[in-house]
């Protein structure tokens, strides 16, 4: 870890000036993931402004509908909060599959969306990786790439957005509420984070200076029939091989609408929006869930080590669809 | 024996649940600085520069070792060393030369005011290297192998070549392959060392070590030291599995920096050094071929392992167990080693049996599936009583008793005799056992026994408690030797200055320094009642001992316990405030692994102590049954329950002995379902870099584990009869689940460890 000086701001604007100024500078605030890679010197930054005082911290209902949840709630916090246990039982259930306890209650929202990827290539300085720096090449492209991406990946990057969380944010159709130097804007989830691309530097479409504010679910009708499935190397605290938030809203027996979005499959949350609309219109059963799986995973393309996870994958759709339809999502 | 055997809690455990027993790297010095190693990151060349310039320049740098000016250190002489007592993990002096040899070796050391700011100059060092083209894929380059003459001084080769036709000719023959990956000890506390010199001449180490013996006699080798001005600390370890059992570079590095900074220096190694520094289990890929007749009766087997070695002799001796197991007329154990530019490998808890009964035991189920017999009628069918390379009888063995006892308790008749037989919605439900074995080794340790005007007792040996229970059970033993209550008694252990005891590895430790124990507190006992009977004021007074018991410190005569005198009392009247004795226990076959020092009066040997290995073959057996759950969609195994049963003569604690197997139990689910430490091919860079990638089970893996003893004194190995149980408990565990989940599934998996994607293809 090399020295760096620290700060503690107590407003947003301020916040933003600040990051503005000094690129090197680095948000810090559950600290359980820019922590461990200035310990690793990946992220050499050479001052961490502190926003945990910032009041961003709330749940509350969000007066233009549905639910905004604080940049710096904790995940813990926030899994078990009431307005999301009844109205999003989706996201609980993502958090909770995710990291720790421990690493839950330190854990931030804004932190979550931010994370980094855990590709070890990106984590070992000795290693190339164009994500932590640019030009020196993929090494998991044509390494050890198990646990890698099977969608959207480039040559330049093959890594995953470790996140369980933002899983389930893109399938609730969330919105990123952010505050730069100039004003506020809104990103829609999915837009939010990015491909690699020929610059897998940039893991999201924040620019210089921005902060988010706080992530905004609207209203939805999914709460009796959605599901987060993670399939995973051991029981807990471990990484999704494949990971499903599924969500329909079902009258009589036929899907009115519907959500998949997957993890451990690509470099930002993965909506599969083909095999959402496949399935509109059609009955809530096996063959329909096995149909819109085929369809989400036509464009897949395995890497060496992870030809597993198109499989893997479509039975974990079909899977996590049934789940949703039986109604065990409430927690 | 009224204590020995009690499950009593450890006599520590309040120190360790409150934080208050001190680790190695807790004893911070007065006026400390930090080391932080700098890792090669290239496997294999030579170092053509390291520019230290800018990290020179960095906030508290004290000082940067390199080859260029390392304090110098004794060159190795492997004989010589071997005459301390001590073992390198690997032939290696740290930052001697320019010589890289695989990735992650220390080529620098920064000293620093603080650990940060060590770490943080590390970082900006700047090495150039000439590579070479490394040695890296165990597949590839097999063909470079050679078959090895010796393993740990035995004959390495056995019987090569003499049961390819047997094998031919059997009625029914099971050949396969099975393949183990490299793994790391990974215990929770990281390696950490503390160096300071007490002038030019005298060192002071605390260390996280299973072996302060050792430690000693390498340090003072490569110091040019006298043994006795080299101390060694290590009174609590957190975990060692066996990457604590020999002396690795960063011990040597402390001691480096600490005469280099004229300062006390610590290092605490990362958990990515821990997977290149400090030894791991090497990959194996195991061929196994088994014969029989129809009634499965078995005509002969062969074992051959290829696997690697690097800076040591050592290779992973995955044979062991089929020269030991079943009744087979021939047997051949046979092995090729050829050399990787990856850390070197070492002893990991069941060095051999735990990869080794992984292939031999899904062998045997293999030839139980083709026979269509019950896996436990094959192996009670081909059951020896006697080792089948020397012929002679074990001394003692209860293996069928644990295989029915196992079966008992486990349900073993409601298994489905084929796969795919029983299912719970989308989880299909198998159920598996092995058998599980590992040698009995004893050596001689000596222990110093004091007792003091108020009773209390000390009972002090250079022995190590690596979170298995020593200290309780040799409060025990003490117990019941002098007839006082364990909680008169403190232990003192992990001191290279106390009379010295083997290495804490090996299984060794419970079946060495108790019988010593137990020698001292018989001979204390014994010289407090011959006080007792010599003396005048004494009830006891002119009675012979023979006639004499004690219990709570109170010497009585066995035939009216009125008569009596207290072990104060006899102190007190002969003005003794303390009486003390050291004696050493040796086994009839020498003094076996590790300290060849004979430091106290020998204790004899005892008529019906026949701990000779001439005579009878020492081993522990038990039984391994698991039921597992197994997503025929998603190819998730969870074990749903473990039954595991062992034979390993008197348990001298029935509670910490049980947390002993459920901690090799649990060792074995992470060796069967997760634990593997993978290689970039083209660099050797680990890519499973820290805990969260290389995958031990977590609470929610584990399921009830149900430990049973046959418990039975091996009336050959001690007096006691306690054998070793450190290791056993994770032999047969990867072949029971794997044979569970053949049952569930009806697929044979043979390439550890059993992730998902395995069961997908």
């Amino acid at each position: 870890m090399q020295p760096f000086k620290y700060t503690k701001t107590t407003d947003v604007i301020a916040t933003t000036k600040l990051l503005a100024a000094n690129t090197r500078a680095k948000i810090l605030a559950g600290g359980t993931n820019i922590i461990d890679l200035m310990k690793e010197d990946v992220e050499r930054p050479d001052e961490l402004v502190d926003i945990t005082n910032i009041s961003l911290a709330e749940i509350k209902i969000n007066p233009a509908g549905g639910v905004s949840i604080g940049a710096v709630a904790r995940n813990t916090d926030t899994a078990n909060h009431q307005l999301i246990r009844e109205n999003y039982p989706l996201l609980t259930q993502a958090i909770l599959a995710g990291a720790s306890a421990q690493i839950r209650n330190m854990a931030t929202n804004g932190g979550n969306l931010n994370q980094r990827t855990r590709c070890p290539y990106f984590y070992d300085v000795a290693m190339p990786c164009n994500k932590r720096e640019p030009g020196s090449g993929c090494g998991a492209f044509e390494g050890e790439n198990r646990m890698q991406a099977i969608f959207g990946w480039s040559d330049k990057c093959v890594a995953v957005h470790p996140s369980d969380m933002c899983v389930a944010l893109a399938a609730l159709d969330a919105v990123v509420i952010v505050q730069g130097p100039t004003g506020n804007r809104s990103i829609p989830f999915t837009a939010y984070h990015r491909l690699p691309g020929d610059t897998p530097e940039k893991d999201n479409t924040l620019n210089a200076g921005e902060v988010i504010l706080s992530i905004d679910i609207p209203t939805n009708s999914f709460q009796n029939n959605s599901y987060y499935l993670k399939v995973r190397d051991r029981s807990s605290y471990a990484f999704a091989l494949i990971s499903v938030a599924a969500a329909l809203e079902i009258s009589g027996g036929n899907i009115t609408q519907a959500r998949i979005a997957l993890g451990g499959v690509a470099h930002k949350p993965w909506r599969t929006t083909e095999a959402e609309k496949y399935l509109v219109g059609k009955p809530a059963n096996e063959n329909s869930f096995k149909e819109a799986a085929i369809i989400a995973m036509k464009d897949a393309r395995p890497l060496k080590h992870n030809s597993y996870k198109p499989m893997l994958a479509t039975r974990a759709i079909a899977r996590a669809l049934m789940q949703a339809t039986n109604g065990v999502a409430k927690s | 024996m009224a204590e020995i055997g009690k499950p009593i809690d450890r006599i520590e455990a309040f120190l360790k649940v409150t934080g208050t027993a001190k680790y190695a790297a807790e004893f911070n010095q007065k006026n400390m600085a930090y080391g932080f190693p700098v890792r090669a990151t290239i496997a294999k060349g030579t170092i053509s520069a390291i520019d230290t310039e800018a990290a020179q320049k960095n906030k508290g740098v004290i000082k940067i070792l390199t080859h260029n000016n390392a304090p110098r250190l004794k060159a190795i002489d492997p004989q010589a060393m071997q005459q301390t007592g001590g073992m390198l993990g690997e032939q290696l002096l740290a930052i001697q030369e320019n010589k890289v040899s695989y990735f992650g070796q220390y080529i620098a050391l920064v000293i620093a005011e603080t650990y940060e700011q060590a770490r943080a100059a590390a970082a900006n060092i700047k090495v150039s290297y000439n590579k070479e083209k490394p040695a890296i894929d165990l597949k590839t380059e097999m063909p470079n192998g050679i078959m090895p003459k010796q393993l740990m001084g035995e004959e390495a080769q056995l019987n090569e070549g003499k049961t390819a036709s047997i094998l031919d000719a059997g009625a029914v023959k099971v050949e396969q392959t099975y393949t183990t990956p490299n793994e790391n000890h990974h215990p929770m506390e990281p390696h950490a060392t503390i160096a300071l010199w007490e002038g030019a001449d005298k060192l002071l180490v605390y260390d996280a070590t299973q072996g302060v013996m050792g430690a000693r006699g390498i340090m003072s080798y490569l110091f040019s030291l006298k043994p006795e001005n080299v101390q060694i600390l290590s009174p609590y370890v957190g975990g060692g599995f066996g990457c604590k059992g020999s002396q690795w570079g960063h011990v040597m590095l402390a001691a480096m920096g600490a005469k280099a900074v004229n300062r006390p220096v610590k290092i605490a190694i990362t958990r990515q050094a821990m997977q290149t520094n400090v030894g791991r289990r090497a990959e194996t890929e195991q061929t196994v071929a088994l014969s029989s007749g129809t009634d499965g009766k078995l005509t002969a087997m062969r074992h051959h392992t290829n696997t690697y070695g690097n800076l040591s002799d050592f290779f992973e001796p995955s044979g062991k167990q089929t020269a030991v197991l079943y009744s087979a007329p021939m047997r051949e154990v046979t092995y090729k080693v050829t050399k990787l530019n990856v850390g070197t490998p070492t002893f990991m808890r069941a060095p051999g049996e735990t990869p080794g009964t992984f292939a031999l035991e899904s062998a045997m189920d293999e030839l139980a599936h083709e026979l269509k017999m019950d896996p436990i009628a094959l192996r009670v069918l081909n059951h020896t009583a006697e080792d089948p390379i020397k012929k002679h009888p074990f001394s003692s063995e209860y293996l069928l008793d644990c295989y029915k006892l196992g079966a008992d308790k486990f349900g073993w008749h409601n298994r489905k005799a084929l796969p795919r037989q029983l299912r719970n919605g989308k989880q299909l439900i198998g159920h598996g056992m092995a058998t599980a074995t590992y040698p009995a080794i004893r050596s001689a340790a000596s222990v110093k026994m004091q007792m003091r005007a108020d009773g209390s007792v000390t009972v002090m040996s250079a022995t190590q408690d690596i979170g298995t229970g020593t200290y309780t059970i040799m409060a025990q033993t003490a117990a019941d030797a002098l007839g006082i209550p364990v909680k008169m008694i403190t232990v003192k252990l992990g001191d290279s200055s106390l009379p010295p005891a083997p290495v804490s590895g090996g299984s060794t430790t419970a079946a060495s320094v108790n019988p010593a124990v137990l020698a001292a507190g018989e001979m204390l006992r014994n010289d407090l009642m011959k006080l007792a009977v010599a003396d005048t004021k004494s009830k006891l007074h002119a009675r012979n001992i023979a006639e004499l018991d004690v219990i709570d410190g109170r010497l009585f005569l066995i035939d009216d316990s009125s008569i009596s005198d207290l072990y104060v009392n006899i102190m007190r009247r002969n003005k003794k405030p303390m009486m003390e004795v050291c004696t050493t226990a040796m086994p009839a076959s020498g003094s076996g692994l590790g300290s060849p020092q004979v430091p106290c009066n020998l204790a004899p040997l005892k008529e019906d102590e026949n701990s000779d290995e001439k005579k009878y073959a020492f081993h522990s057996f038990g039984a391994q049954f698991a039921e597992v759950w197994v997503d025929e969609d998603f190819g998730t195994i969870r074990v749903k329950r473990f039954v595991s049963v062992h034979d390993a003569g008197r348990i001298m604690n029935e509670k910490t002995g049980r947390s002993q197997i459920i901690g090799g139990v649990i060792y074995g689910l992470g060796a069967a379902l997760m634990e593997e430490t993978i290689h970039d091919k083209r660099w050797a860079n680990p890519v499973t870099r820290t805990l969260a990638d290389y995958h031990v089970p977590v609470n929610l893996d584990v399921p009830p584990i149900d430990v049973y003893f046959i418990g039975k004194p091996d009336p050959h190995i001690s007096k006691i009869g306690a054998r070793g149980i450190g290791e056993i408990g994770i032999t047969g565990v990867a072949a029971a689940v794997a044979n569970a989940v053949f049952n569930a599934t009806g697929k044979r998996l043979r390439d550890l460890p059993l992730t998902p994607d395995k069961l997908l293809v």
